[in-house]
Formats: structure tokens, sequence, C-alpha cells
């Protein structure tokens, strides 16, 4: 391969990995948006929700590579996947709000970050003992279809997963800008005491975050195990982080940010493990995270918040 | 009566911030709130609209005790904020900060009829209704703000300070809005610190100095009150 086809080659991984970075970015933006609050449970409701979406595809008798679906029984499993995996995450980031964190609302401090990452160990050590420590073969139904582009091979799942990605996110976005609810989740994230006076209550406002947030969470988890035909108790933490990073380079708390950022995550991931080292790819990635953050501290499309009076 | 506060304490933890308050405000009239800086005159406001309760005592809404009621069912019910230093959503479009102001309301001829009624008092907030409100200058947004609060279709505004920062044209024409909107049937309270201009469209006016009603009665009378000439007319004049 020259140069150029390994570029072009690792822009489409890249490109893959940020779209699920993306997902996962968001539900970091959208809860601090609002609470300004960093939810670390959220890495572990993203490996929970691969293992929802393992059981629901195992559900439908697919396991490994073995069976192979075309046409619309793919698409009504994967629909079924997606929405069923989603629903479950979001349930579970619905749970951990209430249970969890609305006790501590006005807690001023660390008490609610602590919490959220006491409940990722929860959720990671509760995985690990009934499911277990070994990796678990995620099946993949889609059938092997490859393009040659120049030098490099586009995969019927990358374009998928694009598909499913851009999908997602738009649907988020026309949410937040045209819905009722997402228009109040915005005004809330702006200046929460003059929400709260239009007549918003700022706890739905919270609850439909942390819903949309932890869902888009689960949908990553199945873009993950399709992508990597794994999962493990243990893939929270390294793609959290990475997404978490993702929304923190866009500017946290802006939803346009957190899907450029996870692009970019993804793009350096590949690129670096291609033209560098893979081994070195975590010292790339929080490298420019750094370097983004001294000379523009609020991050890409971020603002630096003003002082309320 | 539309509103009653009685004998109201207020505390942020240790401090005491309203004193055994109590206001009256008439149905159809334009009652301001006087005083300093930390007088307690933010306070009222946070406590009628629900984000601040009280310690003791009863906030009366048309009859009813509604301390203890949630600040959307108040906003539901027919009170609306105009707050202080505009606080505009400053990253909304202008219509949308409307469309927030109508937040409980459902859409359809009343929200449309609203909208013009908003747009017929203040043009320009019609001109600059696709515009980020963050963008506007501080005349324009606090037009926005008090359009938005109309669009509640409220039966009394609140309004904190609705002349702070504002030059002295914008100043002029705000009071002329506040009268217009009153005649139209709003009940208005409204905490100002511009004693000359609030004095001059109220009816009647409360003095608060720190957290302690000190005097009170008809416009005319704080007019003439050497106390109010000396501390406060006087004070905006050198300001001016």
């Amino acid at each position: 391969m020259t140069t150029f086809d390994l570029l072009l080659q690792q822009t489409i991984n890249g490109l893959s990995l940020g779209a699920m970075y993306a997902l996962l970015a968001l539900g970091f933006t959208l809860v601090y948006g609002i609470l300004e609050l960093i939810n670390f449970s959220h890495f572990n409701v993203f490996m929970v929700g691969s293992f929802v979406a393992l059981f629901v595809l195992q559900a439908f008798g697919l396991s490994g590579q073995e069976v192979i679906l075309t046409g619309l029984p793919l698409f009504g499993v994967l629909l079924v996947a997606f929405i069923g995996t989603m629903l479950f995450s979001g349930a579970l980031g619905l749970a951990i709000e209430r249970l969890c964190l609305r006790p501590l609302r006005n807690v001023k401090g660390p008490a609610a970050m602590i919490t959220t990452i006491g409940v990722s160990y929860i959720l990671f050590n509760v995985i690990l003992l009934t499911i277990g420590a070994d990796s678990k073969n995620f099946p993949n139904p889609l059938p092997v279809i490859r393009w040659k582009l120049a030098g490099a091979t586009l995969d019927f799942r990358v374009v998928l997963i694009w598909a499913i990605a851009l999908l997602l996110m738009a649907a988020l976005y026309i949410f937040v800008q045209r819905s009722r609810i997402g228009k109040a989740m915005r005004a809330t994230a702006q200046d929460a005491e003059a929400a709260r006076m239009m007549g918003v209550e700022v706890d739905k406002v919270i609850v439909m975050a942390f819903f949309l947030g932890s869902a888009l969470a689960g949908a990553g988890g199945l873009i993950f195990g399709l992508y990597y035909n794994f999962t493990s108790f243990i893939i929270g933490f390294t793609a959290g982080l990475r997404a978490f990073t993702a929304a923190v380079l866009g500017g946290i708390g802006n939803v346009p940010g957190a899907m450029v950022g996870g692009v970019l995550i993804g793009l350096i991931e590949a690129m670096g493990g291609q033209f560098i080292a893979t081994a070195w790819t975590d010292v790339i990635i929080f490298s420019i995270l750094v370097l983004v953050l001294v000379f523009k501290p609020a991050g890409l499309f971020g603002r630096i918040a003003p002082s309320k009076s | 009566m539309i509103l009653e506060f009685k004998n109201i304490d207020t505390h942020y933890g240790d401090l005491h911030v309203l004193k055994q308050v109590n206001y009256t405000i008439g149905d159809g009239e334009i009652v301001s709130l006087l005083g300093g800086n930390a007088s307690g005159k933010s306070t009222t406001m946070k406590t009628i609209m629900g984000v601040v309760r009280p310690t003791r005592g009863s906030v009366v809404y048309q009859g009813q005790a509604i301390e203890r009621m949630p600040t959307a069912e108040r906003v539901r019910r027919g009170i609306a904020p105009v707050l202080e230093a505009r606080r505009l959503f400053p990253r909304m479009t202008v219509f949308e900060n409307l469309e927030m102001g109508a937040y409980l309301r459902k859409r359809g001829p009343e929200f449309d009829q609203d909208l013009e009624r908003v747009y017929a008092l203040f043009p320009r907030v019609k001109e600059r209704r696709n515009q980020i409100a963050g963008t506007l200058s501080g005349g324009e947004q606090q037009m926005v703000a008090m359009g938005r609060a109309l669009m509640a279709r409220p039966k009394l505004l609140c309004m904190d300070e609705p002349s702070m920062g504002l030059s002295p044209i914008y100043v002029e024409q705000v009071f002329d809005i506040i009268q217009e909107i009153n005649k139209q049937g709003t009940t208005i309270f409204m905490v100002e610190q511009n004693a000359n201009m609030a004095l001059s469209i109220a009816h009647r006016a409360y003095v608060l100095q720190t957290g302690q009603v000190v005097l009170s009665g008809t416009a005319t009378e704080l007019r003439q009150n050497p106390l109010i000439r000396e501390a406060y007319l006087g004070e905006m004049q050198v300001a001016v």
C-alpha cells in the first residue's frame, strides 16, 4: 500500500471509531451542559449497553459469524437490537439519575461526581461477577461486502455504522433544536434559574438529558460490538475516557462540538496507530488534548462560561 | 388584591435577608419597590417566583397561599418575571426566547395574538426576531426580556430593575411601555433603583432597607417625603 492508500484506509477506520466516540461523547456533553457534572457512570452504561446488544442478538439465534442476514431480516434484527439496547441503556441512565444523583442535587462540591465514579465501578463489577472476565464473541450477522477505494477497502459494515451514527446524531440535533423539551434543555443549559422562572421543570430536563445520553451510549455499545466482534466488561474505560476527551476537545456542553471531537479522536487514534504505534495511542490523544486546551481552554467550539451574578 | 406578603422572613443560611416584610399589591396597580444594594429587593422577586422559599410568613396570590407552590405552577397561574440584567438565553434566537416565555402554554391563536401584541409594543423585537439574543444591545435585550414575560400572558408582571444599565433614551422608552402594559390590564410590581423614574409611573411604592420596609405610601406622598428626596431622588440626580 502506498502512503496515500494507508491514509485513506485509516481515514475510513478513524471515521468508524469516531462515530462511536461521538455517540458516547454526546452523553457527557448533554449532562454536563445542564448539571455541570462529569458523569463517569456513562463509561460503563456504554459497556452494559454492548452486553444488552449481545443478548438481544443472541435472542435472535445469532452467534459468532455463522449466521449472515441480508435485506429485510437484517434490517429488522438491527432495528430491534438498536431500539432494545437504547431503551435499556436509557432506562439504566434514568435509574442512576433518580436513585444516586437526584438526592445529591443540592449538595455542593464533588459528591455527585464521586458518586458517578462509584456507580461506574458497581456496573463494572456486576458485569464482571455475573457474566465473567473473558471477552465475549459478538454476533456479526452482516454480509461481507467490500468495495475497493483506490488502494483502500471500504466495508459494508463500516458504511452501515456511519449511516446509523449519522442518523442518530441528526435525530438528536433536530430534537434539541426543534422540540419543546429540546429548547427547554438548551435554555436550562444557558441559564437554569431563568429557565425555571419561565416554568421549565428542571428535573424533567435533567431526566431527558440522562435518557438521551445513555440511549446513545447504548447505541455506541452495539456499534462497538459490530465493529470489533467482541465485548468485555473492560471496554468502558478506554472508550469512555477517549469519548470524554472528545467532549472536552469539542467544548464540553456543546452538542456539535462533541460530534466533531469524537470524529477527531477517532481519526487521531487511527492515524497514530498506523504512523506511530498503537501502543502510543493514548499518549498521542492526550497530548493533543493538552495542546488544544492550552491554547483554547474551552475546547474547539466551547465558550468560557460567563460568570453568573 | 392580587398579591400579598404577610410577615415574610427569608434566610440564606444564617443571613436574615427579609425581615417581617408586608406588601399588598392591588389588581391593576403599578407598585414599585425602592431600595439600595443588598436591601432584599431581588430576594423579594425570588420569593414571589418561588426560587427562594420564605422561612416564615405567607405569600398570598389571588386569595391563595402560594409560598410552597412550585415555580412552574406560579407561572401557570399568571405570574411572570422580567429578570434582573435581562437574563435572556444568550445563544437562542430572539424568537426562541419569546417561545420560552410561553413555555407552559399551548401553541395556537392565543400564542399568535400575544406574539402580535409583543411585536406591536416592540417593533424592534420583531425586526430582530431571528437574531441570536446575546448579540443584541442592552436596550434591545430589555425589550426582548419584557416581551418574553408578556408571552406568558401574565396577570402579575414582576420586574427586577428594568432600567439597569440602559441609556436614558431607553429608560424613558421602557417606562412608557411599562405604563402601556399596565393600561392593557396587567398588574406590575417593579423593583427599581431609579427612584425618580419609578415614582413617576408607580401608583404606590415601598422602601426597603436592609430587609425591612421602612416607608410606604402613594407615589405622590413618597416624592414629597424628605427622606426619599435626600436618600433616593437626590442620589439619582448626582448619579445621572
